[in-house]
């Protein structure tokens, strides 16, 4: 994960897609389903997110000797 | 040459930051956060090697543990602070941003409590106090 710039690429595309499937939904004027494939899509780029803050607060706290 | 390619990640989080703001700012903004996570958790490998410098300088002085112990918790409370207080602002909740900036000060504060004591302690002692 270190050094690596696909997961920015990733939620790129991941954003592109959802935002397309937004537009067409809101084409066929399916307002409430396009608002619920937006959040889906956030909701699963968030979880990728998520590991790496973890991860990073993990570092942070064994680094500077947090306690807990 | 770490710090090129740290760069270059930088400026490709710019650049799709961009190419999202036009469909939907949300996920822009976890763009945001992913390469600053990048970028931390690259540095915070280096971090490591000066940190144990400053241990090892520390234990050759024979400084007591619970100072530098104290001021290296600072840091990373001002580190987390900053990345935190820096987002909020990037998402536009500037008053939040302050907040948050405020509370790393307060605990930063609460955390040298002891060193302060120690200080004042110290300075009454050479005081000719009847």
């Amino acid at each position: 994960m270190i050094l690596d710039a696909t997961i920015l690429f990733q939620i790129a595309g991941i954003g592109i897609i959802v935002a397309m499937i937004h537009t067409i939904l809101k084409q066929m004027g399916k307002e409430e389903i396009a608002h619920f494939a937006t959040l889906v899509g956030f909701i699963i780029v968030l979880a990728i997110v998520i590991n790496g803050l973890s991860d990073l607060f993990q570092k942070i706290k064994s680094l500077f000797l947090f306690q807990g | 040459m770490e710090i090129v390619q740290l760069v270059v990640i930088g400026m490709i989080a710019s650049i799709l930051y961009l190419i999202l703001q036009e469909f939907g700012a949300p996920i822009g903004f976890l763009i945001i956060l992913v390469s600053s996570i990048l970028i931390f958790s690259v540095v915070i490998k280096h971090i490591n090697g000066v940190f144990q410098l400053i241990h090892y300088l520390g234990e050759r002085a024979s400084i007591e543990g619970m100072y530098i112990e104290t001021i290296l918790k600072i840091i990373g409370i001002a580190y987390i602070t900053e990345l935190g207080s820096s987002l909020t602002k990037d998402a536009g909740l500037s008053s939040i941003a302050t907040k948050i900036e405020l509370a790393g000060k307060i605990f930063i504060l609460v955390i040298s409590i002891p060193i302060i004591t120690a200080l004042l302690e110290a300075i009454i002692n050479f005081l000719p106090v009847n």
